[in-house]
């Protein structure tokens, strides 16, 4: 469960500051699905960082299952986000020179997994995201659907606590936005994760349980009855 | 994965790979050709030296002649009588004379030996034998009606007429004498030659009417082993005939050591003494101690005598020892700078890989390692490259073997100077010219020289890693993934 109390992150830029978050205060208990919404530059992709254990806040705490996130060390937090995050980017970021199965084994390297087991788990994690007969295609091979899923999949094969998404189908056409937010949808209740995602688009956060709007690093959440 | 993922990225940077293994392979081939040919550069000058006074000499003790001598004595003068113009009677006298140098008591040998760090020593004698020979002849008065009379000092009341006839035809020959001690024939300048023909003096022949030959020398007069040499009116039998290894030798003519100092009239006396020491490493502490303990001596070493050697080889050495050298160096400096360079900025251009490497929670000491790995890779196929370059090089240069000039010395032997005296290094019979030598130049490779290569190839590797790492390490995921929103 994450607790965030009065966080605050500023950014100085040249001589102004910019407060991209302003004291926010936010529960998310384990197994919620949040939707992120806003305005460019509203602050959400900041928070998704700080959720991240990627960025510290100027101010404030932030803490996951009781571990405030902001005083721990950057070998501690790597561990955080090795062991219990998982993230799913709008540019899918996958290695170019590694097939996917190779992609998704980088997220088992942290956690010492020997090379036999990464093998077999990465090629299970495909297999659920449908991509079992593409393991050894490059993502250059790949449509940018099946790149997203190969980013879920490498997200998702460490079983994460969390998963973060930022943005998960903001480069995806119309069919394909909805193939992968069915995909994450069936993995969140498959595995029973807190799953927060940042989008722009309206009509995926009509269907979110519940919906947080950040506007000038200020958060407010609606409950979602009609989800 | 490591590996895997090494592999993939070279493949993928194949043309930024090659630029940088290229500039350190050519940094590295630069080194290899620049050192295989610095010591073949010293071969080439050991072979000039080696021949200068033999092998296993480690530095020669001496005593300069006096400015404005030639040496010991005084300046030879031969006395012939006239004879009357019917005889052909030939007359011939020799003039023995120590060549280059003062002499030094023969008792300074034992007190070199027992200097702490010499191995042995030991004296010989050189000297410069100068024979004049052919007819001398009164000239005739020839008077008014023709009638003859003898010439000669002309006197009052003497007869009219003119001295007709009469003259001088005679051969001036000169040759050199080293007297060598017979009983160390592992020291010496003879040990720079080998007895082609006959035999070398034995240890009992200390004081034997017997000689070895130069090869030059014997083919010039007609000598060959059995023959008998004559010198200032003493017979020598020519027991071998000696070839110098590289160059000229050491002298025409090789005595015992007594029979020269008989010839020279200087008993008990040497010119120069040859000395080896016990290690190497002590050569300059042996002669600081020859210097300081037997006073008035000149100690020269191999390392002074080099320094006394011009020419194209001289020039050549200088060339590998200084531009090549800094060559070398600059092109190594720009070499791994380019590969820093190079390095670094593709770390730039995979900042959101590494960054979402970091938020999958790879360490940073993880994604420097890679950094590294890729950059150690590129800097051994540069080594890999390089040495093949280098071998290359140093193949060619050794296969062409450029003739090189070694010019010795160079003093005019009748006044002191550089070490050793004049003319340079105390070896007998090269000291009153400037000798030149013709060198072939190797550039051989040796183990030490690949091994610096690959030494290099890994330290160009570490200092391209080094600024891609050190990059990578500074990457924050979050500003990582920032600035590719």
């Amino acid at each position: 469960m994450y607790e965030l109390s009065g966080v605050t992150k500023r950014y100085t830029r040249g001589k102004d500051t910019v407060n991209a978050l302003d004291g926010i205060d936010l529960t998310i208990p384990d197994g919620d699905r949040l939707v992120i919404q806003g305005p460019t530059g509203g602050g959400k992709s900041t928070l998704l960082q700080m959720l991240g254990a990627l960025d510290r806040p100027t101010a404030g705490r932030i803490s996951l299952d009781g571990t405030d996130l902001a005083s721990l060390s950057e070998t501690r937090l790597t561990r955080v986000r090795s062991e219990n995050i998982g993230f799913v980017f709008q540019s899918f970021n996958l290695i170019p020179t590694l097939t996917a199965q190779e992609n998704v084994e980088t997220a088992l390297v942290p956690l010492g997994v020997k090379s036999k087991e990464r093998r077999e788990r990465a090629a299970e994690a495909l297999a659920s995201v449908g991509l079992g007969e593409r393991l050894a295609h490059l993502p250059s091979e790949m449509s940018g659907g099946q790149q997203q899923r190969v980013a879920i999949a490498r997200a998702l094969v460490k079983r994460p606590k969390v998963l973060l998404a930022d943005e998960p189908t903001g480069n995806l056409d119309e069919s394909m936005r909805d193939e992968i937010m069915d995909v994450l949808e069936r993995m969140w209740q498959e595995l029973g994760l807190t799953y927060i995602m940042v989008t722009h688009d309206s009509s995926i956060a009509r269907k979110a349980p519940r919906l947080a709007t950040i506007r000038k690093g200020r958060i407010t959440v609606k409950e979602n009855a009609q989800a | 994965m490591f590996f895997t993922y090494l592999r993939r990225e070279l493949r993928r940077r194949r043309k930024a790979a090659l630029v940088v293994a290229s500039g350190l392979a050519l940094g590295i081939a630069l080194v290899i050709v620049v050192d295989s040919v610095s010591s073949g550069m010293g071969k080439a000058q050991d072979k000039v030296l080696q021949s200068l006074y033999g092998l296993g000499t480690d530095m020669t003790v001496t005593k300069a002649a006096p400015a404005g001598g030639t040496g010991q004595g005084e300046r030879p003068r031969f006395q012939f009588d006239a004879k009357d113009s019917d005889s052909d009677e030939e007359q011939s006298s020799d003039r023995v004379m120590v060549q280059g140098f003062q002499t030094l008591a023969a008792s300074t040998v034992g007190k070199v030996s027992d200097q702490d760090g010499v191995a042995d020593a030991v004296g010989g004698l050189s000297l410069q034998v100068l024979k004049v020979s052919g007819e001398f002849t009164r000239g005739r008065l020839q008077q008014g009606g023709g009638e003859g009379g003898q010439g000669g000092p002309g006197g009052q009341g003497a007869p009219q007429g003119e001295v007709q006839g009469g003259g001088a035809s005679f051969d001036v020959n000169s040759y050199s004498v080293y007297g060598t001690d017979v009983t160390e024939p592992d020291l010496g300048p003879l040990t720079s030659s080998k007895i082609t023909s006959g035999r070398a003096f034995k240890a009992s022949e200390t004081d034997a009417k017997v000689a070895v030959a130069d090869s030059s020398y014997a083919k010039e007069k007609k000598l060959k082993t059995g023959s008998t040499v004559t010198v200032k009116g003493t017979k020598y039998k020519v027991i071998g005939i000696a070839t110098a290894d590289s160059g000229d030798a050491a002298a025409d003519l090789y005595l015992p050591l007594k029979q020269a100092q008989t010839l020279g009239d200087v008993k008990n006396k040497v010119t120069t003494i040859y000395v080896k020491a016990t290690d190497s490493q002590r050569i300059d502490s042996v002669k600081s101690a020859i210097q300081k303990n037997i006073s008035g001596t000149t100690v020269t070493t191999s390392a002074d005598l080099a320094d006394t050697v011009s020419g194209s080889l001289s020039t050549a050495s200088s060339l590998a020892t200084s531009v090549g050298r800094w060559l070398s160096v600059v092109v190594l400096i720009a070499a791994f700078l380019v590969a820093g360079l190079l390095t670094s900025s593709a770390v730039s251009r995979r900042v959101r890989e590494f960054g979402t490497l970091k938020a999958l929670g790879w360490t940073s000491g993880r994604v420097t390692r890679q950094v590294v790995g890729e950059a150690m890779v590129n800097g051994l196929v540069g080594g890999v490259l390089g040495i093949a370059l280098g071998l290359v090089g140093a193949y060619v240069v050794t296969a062409v073997s450029p003739s090189l000039q070694a010019q010795l010395g160079g003093g005019s032997g009748d006044s002191g100077g550089g070490p050793g005296g004049p003319g340079g290094m105390g070896g007998p019979g090269r000291q009153t010219a400037a000798k030149t030598l013709e060198v072939a130049l190797t550039a051989p490779v040796s183990l030490t020289t690949i091994a610096l290569a690959v030494l290099l190839a890994v330290a160009g590797g570490l200092v391209a890693g080094g600024f891609g790492g050190w990059r990578a390490s500074r990457l924050r995921p979050a500003d990582a993934l920032r600035r590719v929103e």
